[in-house]
């Protein structure tokens, strides 16, 4: 391969620092939407490229339900720290004080008061006018058509059938005031794609997406995680047992499924997602009803 | 994708950016169903979601169409209304492909598709050779200067595989496009539907000797070569950290928009014309003697010189125009004509400025490519305007540079994007 030529990995990096940047250059006030899971450890990376050698010029923003995984606030503590950044978390207390959970209110209404809900009042609560998501393209039908630049209205609301032609890389980051962009930089990743850079940047990410044996309640085809703190969410007469397994995609804790895996190293994890006739989005209770994401989107989901 | 070949891929493995465009019907959804299928990039869960419907149990009854159309509107209206975006792997490439939609009144998702792709797929249904759609689409492809096209004649099945048809239809394809200054065509036969040239040859066309379309597609060239251009440097975004540990550090940030960039280099800054030498490029992963087109960089010059957002740096034996007019061909999207006298934005590389479009030198008419006299530009209407704007822009022209010879139109009121330009020479 010539010397001036970019490999895939670095095509992207490219592309996805150029984003933020923009994004930098253009908005008021810009946060960083921080989950925890492989894809933000992958943004923030992506970031930490896009601003060096000054610290990351926006805060990170955890929406927290309460019902993430032990393991995730641990590692969110630490890589925040590690890596210098300001960290803001938000949660829904008024839900959460209500006891909401997807099982006794149902998935949807759970995500929405958690998640959807959380999100707005957060980011209307900072005065965000853009705020990055590590959403990509490939992870769902309906994503396939998001914009890198996606504008919101004052509800926070996205509407398909109106959306900015994006060319070339000439992004239009004009809003009217009241209005925000969700930002995608990892529009164009794939599941593979974030694999191989995390192997290939010697990225850190959660311990839960290594294999280990760990208590599972098998549910059909799902393995759900049996925590101390989440064992009401199980249906009745259901055990947990050990089962050698990871996670592909991290949620919160009772919507979360795991996969049977004995991939300890971050190559045998490559090898496993290369090999992957499934989605990942599979393992996501949330993704199980007709058209969910789509419409959850429309109301303000990231 | 098997998972031992992964394991060298990151090495290696090269991107291509594709568009795939043709009229409704054409099977466009098809054929991107069916690349994703066979190169196993649609997962077993997404295909179950698609034959469940129809209570198909093999992947020959899936609908390979329903892969791709995303939204609940288009399924209802079961046309595809938006450029969709689907990435599929093979053991050599990344494809990152844009699916444009063939609707008349979408075609500026079609601009939008085509803009940042290296290679596009025309297609074209056997049964009814080039339609007036095709030669839209290809105009545009032109105008976009998209280095490669390949044109893929599909439902071969439907026309027995008939060895004639195809020649008949590559000829007319071949001598629109050399109307139009286009060259080097690749067409190939193909059945979307049964897979036959896809991906692999299957056995009804044993006359057609050539690369089946994904082997065309894995040898392509991914790039146009921008490195080889003069140095662009379009200051995105100004690094000062201010912190104790770098109180002074000042760094430009851009992406390269053409050329390589070494460290020692001579260069001009615009507008202000002053001259100094790059310090150093500084990158997270240390400092490179030299970078080049499309990366993304931090750099430092020699000398403390007061340099904003949009500004450009360049190699001072070869600057770019500066330009406070400009002639440019503008496919217009926007659902407001565009009229001469009104005002605009135009946002080119980083820099954005206030413009009036003085007037409309031609409109094409996309049929006979006859250059018409007219007063506005409609939705999807393609034309030569002449824009004063009200501070320079540096830029080349689009035949000679994409990155510099591009922008967008804005609208003042609304802001959203209307127009996508190319600048003339
Ligand atoms: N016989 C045959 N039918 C095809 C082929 N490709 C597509 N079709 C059919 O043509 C129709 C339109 O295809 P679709 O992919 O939806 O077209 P689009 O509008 O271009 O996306 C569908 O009924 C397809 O099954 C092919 O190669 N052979």
């Amino acid at each position: 391969m010539s010397k001036y030529r970019l490999t895939q990995l670095k095509a992207l990096e490219a592309e996805s620092i150029h984003i933020m940047r923009e994004v930098v250059a253009e908005f008021r006030n810009p946060v960083m939407l921080y989950s925890i899971g492989k894809d933000s450890s992958v943004m923030l990376h992506l970031a930490r490229k896009a601003f060096y050698p000054a610290p990351l010029p926006f805060p990170l923003l955890h929406v927290d339900t309460a019902y993430k995984f032990p393991e995730m606030y641990e590692f969110r503590e630490w890589f925040v720290k590690e890596i210098g950044a300001e960290l803001i978390v938000r949660r829904n207390e008024d839900a959460i004080n209500k006891g909401m959970n997807p099982k006794g209110f149902g998935v949807a209404r759970c995500c929405g008061a958690l998640k959807t809900q959380g999100l707005l009042d957060a980011l209307e609560e900072g005065n965000y006018d853009a705020a990055f998501g590590g959403a990509r393209r490939d992870e769902e039908r309906s994503r396939a058509k998001e914009r890198v630049f996606s504008i919101r209205d004052e509800f926070g609301q996205w509407d398909p059938k109106n959306q900015r032609p994006e060319l070339w890389d000439v992004y239009n980051g004009r809003i009217h005031e009241g209005e925000s962009v969700r930002v995608f930089p990892l529009s164009n990743w794939t599941e593979m794609d974030i694999w191989l850079y995390i192997r290939e940047e010697n990225i850190p990410i959660v311990p839960l997406y290594y294999a280990k044996e760990r208590l599972m309640v098998e549910r059909g085809n799902l393995l759900i995680p049996y925590y101390e703190k989440t064992k009401d969410q199980l249906l009745k007469g259901e055990e947990p047992t050990m089962v050698m397994s990871r996670f592909r995609t991290l949620g919160c804790m009772p919507c979360t499924g795991a996969v049977r895996s004995h991939a300890t190293t971050i190559d045998e994890i490559v090898a496993e997602a290369a090999a992957a006739r499934r989605s990942e989005r599979e393992t996501r209770i949330i993704d199980h009803g007709a058209n969910t994401m789509e419409d959850k989107k429309k109301e303000g989901y990231f | 994708m098997t998972a031992n070949i992964n394991f060298k891929l990151s090495q290696t493995i090269q991107l291509l950016r594709l568009a795939t465009v043709g009229s409704v019907d054409d099977g466009k959804s098809t054929l991107i169903g069916r690349l994703l299928v066979d190169t196993k990039g649609a997962f077993e869960d997404q295909l179950l979601s698609v034959t469940r419907k129809k209570g198909a149990a093999s992947e020959a009854e899936v609908d390979l169409a329903m892969l791709t159309d995303g939204l609940s509107a288009e399924r209802e209206q079961g046309i595809t209304i938006d450029v969709a975006y689907r990435y599929f792997a093979t053991p050599k490439r990344k494809f990152i492909m844009a699916d444009c939609p063939g609707h008349e009144q979408y075609t500026r998702n079609m601009v939008t598709g085509a803009s940042t792709a290296n290679a596009a797929i025309i297609l074209i249904d056997a049964r009814n050779g080039v339609m007036p759609q095709t030669k839209r689409h290809t105009h545009i492809l032109s105008l976009l200067g998209t280095p490669h096209l390949v044109v893929a004649i599909n439902k071969m099945d439907m026309v027995d595989y008939d060895q004639s048809i195809f020649e008949k239809i590559r000829a007319d394809i071949t001598a629109y496009c050399a109307k139009q200054g286009i060259k080097d065509l690749i067409c190939i036969p193909i059945s979307a539907l049964h897979g036959d040239m896809v991906v692999t040859r299957g056995d009804s066309m044993s006359w057609y000797k050539d690369r089946t379309l994904l082997e065309t597609l894995e040898s392509i060239e991914v790039t146009d070569h921008i490195e080889r251009l003069p140095f662009r440097f379009a200051v995105q975004y100004i690094n000062r950290p201010q912190t104790e540990e770098l109180p002074d550090f000042r760094g430009y940030c851009g992406r390269i928009n053409s050329g390589i960039v070494r460290t020692g280099d001579t260069v001009t800054l615009l507008p202000s014309g002053k001259t100094s030498r790059i310090k150093e490029i500084v990158t997270f992963d240390g400092t490179p003697d030299e970078a080049f087109a499309p990366q993304s960089v931090t750099l430092t010059l020699v000398d403390d010189i007061d340099i904003s957002r949009g500004d450009m740096i360049v190699h001072s034996d070869s600057t770019p125009e500066i330009r406070k007019e400009i002639e440019a061909l503008v496919c217009w999207i926007g659902d407001e004509p565009l009229v001469a006298r009104k005002k605009y934005i135009i946002k080119q590389t980083t820099n954005s400025v206030r413009a009036v479009a003085m007037d409309i030198v031609y409109r094409t008419d996309i049929h006979t490519l006859n250059q018409d006299n007219a007063d506005e530009l409609g939705v999807n209407e393609i034309g030569r305007v002449r824009f004063k704007l009200a501070q320079p822009i540096y830029c080349d022209a689009y035949a000679d540079n994409r990155a510099t010879g591009s922008f967008i139109i804005i609208d003042t009121f609304t802001n959203i994007t209307i127009g996508a330009g190319m600048i003339c020479g």
